[in-house]
């Protein structure tokens, strides 16, 4: 049975880890290859940086980073953030990333959806979407409508239609995150996630909220999500995911237990 | 030298990483000369079947892997794409593969018992292993590991099998005939345990 994916989530600038984590001995919680390899060793199961560097100029850094992390872990991870074309997702696979994480400029140009399907394979493409709950009307039927540039314009796309043309187009994953609890730790958006995840055949990451072990189980069991992102939860230290692992064990989820560690080459 | 073989597709430097990190020396090459040579030779991958055996027939290799490397008994592990064109043929494409395993590659079915199934497989899976054999000392059985698939093999003679998985079907998950070992799942992005089976078969010994 394939279990579960728990997918910590590190936000990434200048080359720098951002969000100020704080819970870590003997790690530099602001070097984006100690915070990976740490949360390897602890067991997450895929891993997702979003470059949210300002700057054009400033990019090639990212690819850096990227080069670098590929050397210290051996999970899939994915990169997103400021991909607009084929060539800046050839550039992140090139450097190591299993998979490229396409948001915005999905939305101003869907056909970079099947040129990345064409180019790499579905299952290198994850279409990311941020969604707030507008309400329901007749252009936007499940109420929850796509945002883009970090939430300030509003598409009118409904989300739920958005998740379906994008896996038409070709997309390997859907990472589908709420706006409205994003920080909260409130819990997932049950009822965004769900929806998503009925009107699709392709796998579908819940995003936004989680703030207890709990959250994950609705995401999984309510919501029928097979994987789920995790930032402050686990990067303020109150749930390690070994502990998030076994809660969720514990309850009939399937998990993937943490790894012994192998031995390096000299 | 470990020869992993270039034949145009993705995620060949993914395993040059992760030997590199277990300490094994390693060279992405798509001449023939040097992977016949090689101590142990590797063809990993994502891909369709159809291009990957295209490509590999337009480079030379088809024959090189079945005469000069798999017949000749040097170690030879395949990944992903690489158990698949092991066999005789692969619904993917239709395409006639090495065949130097007897039997076919299929699709999962879309729906199971009325419930659809999500194809492809994304995600890290249990593996059972059904006899033991070197190239999983020291990892637990029922470990998971990570499966990015729509197709499976079917081995004609169900001896090769040294593990299996469930993804709506069961199917063979790791095969193994003399020195020729591949697996269905991606060791090198398994983790810690997919690391070790890399290592493992770094030492099989010729």
């Amino acid at each position: 049975m394939l279990s579960k994916r728990i997918i910590p989530c590190l936000d990434v600038r200048d080359g720098s880890v951002t969000k100020g984590i704080t819970f870590l001995n003997n790690v530099d919680v602001g070097d984006p290859v100690a915070m990976a390899r740490h949360y390897y060793e602890q067991g997450a199961d895929e891993l997702v940086f979003y470059d949210i560097t300002a700057s054009n100029e400033r990019r090639g850094i990212m690819i850096d980073v990227v080069r670098a992390v590929a050397r210290e872990i051996f999970i899939p991870f994915s990169v997103g953030g400021g991909l607009r074309n084929l060539d800046d997702m050839r550039a992140v696979l090139m450097a190591g990333a299993e998979k490229v994480s396409i948001d915005s400029g999905a939305v101003r140009d869907p056909s970079i959806i099947s040129a990345g399907a064409k180019a790499f394979g579905s299952q290198c493409i994850v279409l990311s979407m941020q969604v707030k709950r507008t309400g329901a009307r007749p252009s936007l039927p499940s109420g929850f409508e796509v945002v883009i540039d970090g939430g300030r314009l509003f598409t009118g796309k409904d989300a739920v239609e958005w998740a379906r043309e994008g896996q038409r187009r070709g997309a390997g994953e859907l990472c589908v995150n709420s706006i409205d609890r994003d920080g909260t730790n409130l819990g997932y958006d049950l009822e965004l996630t769900g929806k998503v995840s009925r009107a699709v055949s392709i796998p579908v990451i819940a995003s936004g909220g989680a703030g207890e072990p709990e959250h994950l189980r609705e995401a999984f069991v309510i919501a029928e999500a097979d994987a789920a992102i995790v930032a402050s939860i686990v990067h303020y230290g109150k749930y390690p995911i070994p502990a998030i692992k076994r809660y969720l064990a514990e309850r009939g989820v399937e998990m993937r237990e943490p790894p012994r560690l192998e031995r390096r080459g000299s | 030298m470990i020869a992993i073989v270039d034949y145009r597709a993705g995620n060949l430097t993914s395993v040059a990483r992760a030997l590199e990190y277990l300490g094994h020396r390693c060279e992405i090459t798509d001449r023939p000369e040097r992977i016949a040579s090689a101590e142990r030779v590797i063809l990993p991958g994502v891909g369709a079947a159809g291009a990957t055996m295209d490509n590999l027939r337009a480079l030379g290799l088809d024959r090189i892997l079945r005469e000069e490397v798999i017949a000749k008994g040097t170690p030879f592990l395949g990944i992903c794409i690489g158990i698949q064109i092991l066999l005789d043929r692969s619904e993917e494409d239709d395409a006639r593969c090495l065949g130097v395993i007897a039997g076919h590659v299929a699709r999962f079915p879309n729906q199971l018992g009325g419930r659809p199934l999500k194809v492809p497989q994304i995600g890290w899976n249990r593996v059972h292993q059904v006899k033991s054999h070197p190239l999983f000392a020291e990892v637990p059985d029922n470990t998971h590991f990570y499966f990015v698939n729509s197709y499976y093999p079917i081995p004609a003679d169900s001896a090769v099998a040294i593990a299996t998985c469930e993804y709506g079907v069961s199917f063979t998950a790791a095969i193994a005939r003399g020195n020729l070992v591949a697996t269905q799942f991606h060791l090198e992005k398994s983790g810690p345990a997919g690391l070790r089976l890399l290592d493992n078969f770094c030492r099989l010994v010729n």
